[in-house]
């Protein structure tokens, strides 16, 4: 039928493969004004811009938006100067951001940066934001080593937690309903092969083992994986009453559709990444009732609400549940740092570490540069994606286990 | 478990090879190389989501509407981007390479503007998620759609393209374009209705894809090359060969996923690509010069 000769057929595959590597395009976007200038290089295009364009960018076109509409941002001497806005596409790749995060500090010589989406990418500029003297206000990033970096970059700080701090919390609510006879002591657990996954998995072993429950299926998978069919039936055959998957967000909603159309019904479902988007909700509507996850947000909490009303407002979306109120909380941090001390970065980073400030979180005050009063745990409970843990934290609803089993669609 | 993972593992197959055959017309016939595929996959993707949600036309019925509109668009690009290529390119290399650097254009063209229409929000919808017993399986319908149209599409266009003159005809083209016109074959036409079909099946397995899967408007590379290595391994061209490449993939996937381990998959994947080229320069059913 045809004539294709290895040599060119292995040409093309090289070529397409170079020129799908040099990846998605869009130029770097730069305005000029005068005023305070503030940049961030962020994936705008690429793998990455599925999360970074839910929980990153509408919080940062929000928070400017809002500032520049009051005049700008307060100064010390009560002046207000708008926000010059300086904005690079990184095209999901760990070069370009580093290349834009240069180019903000050397050339454009913006007064603050905002950081990129990602852990990966927050840890690659994390050297650069300390060698040019910029605050680093890294919200998502799941990391155990904050700690140490905030040692190595004492100017750089961590607001999500560290995956550590999510297992815990996730054992000592699969104790507690061990404990009350509600969930057997045995795990499924199947994990994506990529940074995420792994961090989390790598924390997960230890904190259920310590809790005393016997993980019995423990495997990997890797990313971009669209059929859980083999893992889902492995998990429904095991015995165990928790399937607990550190997933990316396709991989969330591939498992929860798959988990429907196999009758998988574990005690307790825990999904990864995804679960806390409005798209979650809104895509299983009352299936998606009972199915945990990271984060969560507490319905009652007015600060909170009145944020999510404006989100929606100003970008003609919902914020997540997870990250996007800790992105604006941070941004409102920043802001409150400037007017107290101008915008003088050193000044601002001491003001960061020590100071308190009132956010859509409510109070915060960061320990060694970090934020540890956080959600850790969230349930969909009538439609609203609940925090459930840490349980012992003001405002937790209480977990509903078992997890009712799917209606049919 | 055997007779599960074999018809999971079809399935799964069967969801590649249909969106993997639309290429494969467009490569081997039309001799583009179309790297804004996957883009086309995912526009009538965000075309049956937008059906399915906005206005509550089902995505089966969704099909009817959006696959004549595939095939519109890829009859237009052909004739207005493509088809000066094709009459500037000295040989089959050249038109290769202009064509691999137009469509990569084309492919930013679409993405953004599916960027700008959509943002870059995850997006699905639930369609047929139900499941289906077939053989003791647990299958899920939408799947088990996507792979009986698969079979149905690819069986059917074989036997077009084998049994009739029409079809004859493009296989003639797909050999030697100027031989072609030397017994009164209408080459340019021949060429510009197997990339428009090209695009009607892009757009078939785009809606179909959408009823199970998550996308964004920047997740088209990723079809791209999944089609690419399954037209390659098929043998460039040839609709049986991407029907069987496609379940191969999916029936190794799965085999390794329940048998060995899920986080094999994909070595098992590159390792038959890799086996399967070097025992066959030119793909299973492909013919080598």
């Amino acid at each position: 039928m045809t004539n294709f000769s290895r040599r060119r057929v292995l040409r093309t595959l090289c070529m397409t493969a170079t020129l799908l590597a040099v990846g998605a395009g869009g130029s770097a976007l730069a305005q000029d004004r005068t005023s305070v200038k503030i940049g961030y290089a962020v994936s705008k295009t690429g793998p990455n811009a599925g999360g970074a364009g839910i929980t990153t960018i509408p919080n940062y076109v929000l928070w400017v938006k809002e500032v520049n509409d009051a005049g700008g941002l307060e100064m010390p001497d009560g002046k207000r100067l708008p926000i010059e806005l300086v904005e690079y596409d990184d095209r999901s790749s760990a070069e370009e951001v580093v290349r834009a995060v240069e180019r903000l500090a050397t050339q454009d010589k913006v007064d603050f940066m905002l950081p990129p989406w990602g852990t990966g990418f927050n840890l690659a500029v994390a050297p650069l934001f300390d060698r040019f003297g910029y605050p680093q206000l890294a919200v998502s990033a799941v990391t155990d080593k904050a700690p140490e970096f905030v040692k190595r970059w004492p100017k750089s700080f961590w607001l999500l937690g560290g995956g550590h701090d999510y297992t815990e919390a996730l054992a000592s609510l699969l104790a507690k309903a061990r404990d009350d006879g509600t969930i057997n002591d045995k795990i499924s657990m199947i994990s994506v092969a990529d940074g995420f996954g792994i961090d989390l998995v790598t924390a997960a072993r230890p904190s259920f083992e310590k809790a005393g429950f016997n993980v019995v299926y423990d495997v990997t998978y890797p990313a971009g994986t669209t059929d859980f069919s083999p893992m889902i039936s492995e998990a429904s055959s095991n015995g165990a009453d928790t399937f607990v998957a550190f997933s990316y967000p396709p991989d969330t909603f591939a498992m929860t559709q798959q988990a429907q159309v196999a009758k998988f019904n574990p005690k307790v479902l825990y999904l990864g990444v995804g679960v806390g988007f409005p798209a979650y909700g809104a895509a299983n509507g009352e299936n998606a009732t009972g199915v945990m996850s990271l984060g969560g947000i507490d319905p009652n909490n007015e600060a909170n609400a009145a944020y999510r009303k404006r989100h929606e407002e100003v970008t003609g979306q919902a914020p997540d549940l997870w990250g996007s109120v800790v992105t604006y909380s941070s941004l409102q941090m920043l802001q409150e740092a400037i007017k107290r001390k101008g915008l003088d970065r050193d000044a601002v980073s001491a003001e960061l570490s020590n100071g308190t400030f009132e956010t859509a979180l409510g109070e915060v005050k960061l320990e060694d540069n970090q934020l540890r009063k956080l959600w850790l745990g969230g349930q969909w409970q009538n439609g609203q994606f609940v925090a459930v843990a840490p349980a012992d934290r003001e405002g937790a609803a209480a977990p509903v286990l078992p997890k009712a089993p799917w209606k049919a669609q | 478990m055997l007779a599960t993972a074999l018809i999971t593992g079809l399935v799964l197959g069967g969801t590649y090879a249909l969106v993997a055959m639309g290429l494969t017309l467009q490569y081997g016939i039309s001799r583009i190389m179309n790297l804004a595929y996957g883009e086309t996959v995912i526009a009538a993707s965000f075309g049956a989501y937008l059906l399915n949600n906005a206005i509550g036309i089902n995505p089966l019925l969704g099909l009817a509407l959006i696959v004549p509109l595939g095939f519109v668009f890829g009859y237009l690009v052909y004739g207005l981007m493509l088809r000066p290529l094709v009459a500037r390119s000295r040989d089959a290399a050249s038109l290769e390479i202009n064509s691999i650097l137009a469509t990569f254009g084309l492919l930013f063209v679409i993405q953004g503007v599916m960027l700008v229409a959509f943002g870059t929000n995850f997006t699905s919808y639930s369609y047929m998620n139900f499941g289906v017993n077939v053989l003791g399986a647990n299958i899920a319908a939408n799947r088990l759609l996507a792979f009986v149209l698969a079979v149905a599409i690819g069986g059917g266009l074989y036997l077009l393209l084998t049994r009739t003159r029409w079809g004859t005809a493009l296989r003639a083209v797909a050999v030697s374009p100027s031989s072609a016109a030397l017994v009164g074959i209408d080459a340019d036409r021949a060429a510009r209705f197997a990339f428009a079909l090209g695009s009607a099946l892009a757009a078939a397995g785009g809606v179909i894809v959408s009823m199970y899967q998550t996308f964004t408007a920047t997740s088209g590379v990723i079809f791209t090359m999944k089609a690419l290595i399954v037209v390659i391994m098929g043998g460039v061209g040839n609709l049986l060969g991407a029907l069987s490449a496609g379940l191969i993939l999916g029936l190794v996937e799965t085999f390794v996923a329940t048998y060995l381990d899920p986080g094999l998959t994909l070595a098992a994947t590159y390792l038959i690509f890799l086996a399967i080229l070097l025992w066959r320069p030119a793909g299973l059913f492909g013919r080598a010069r």
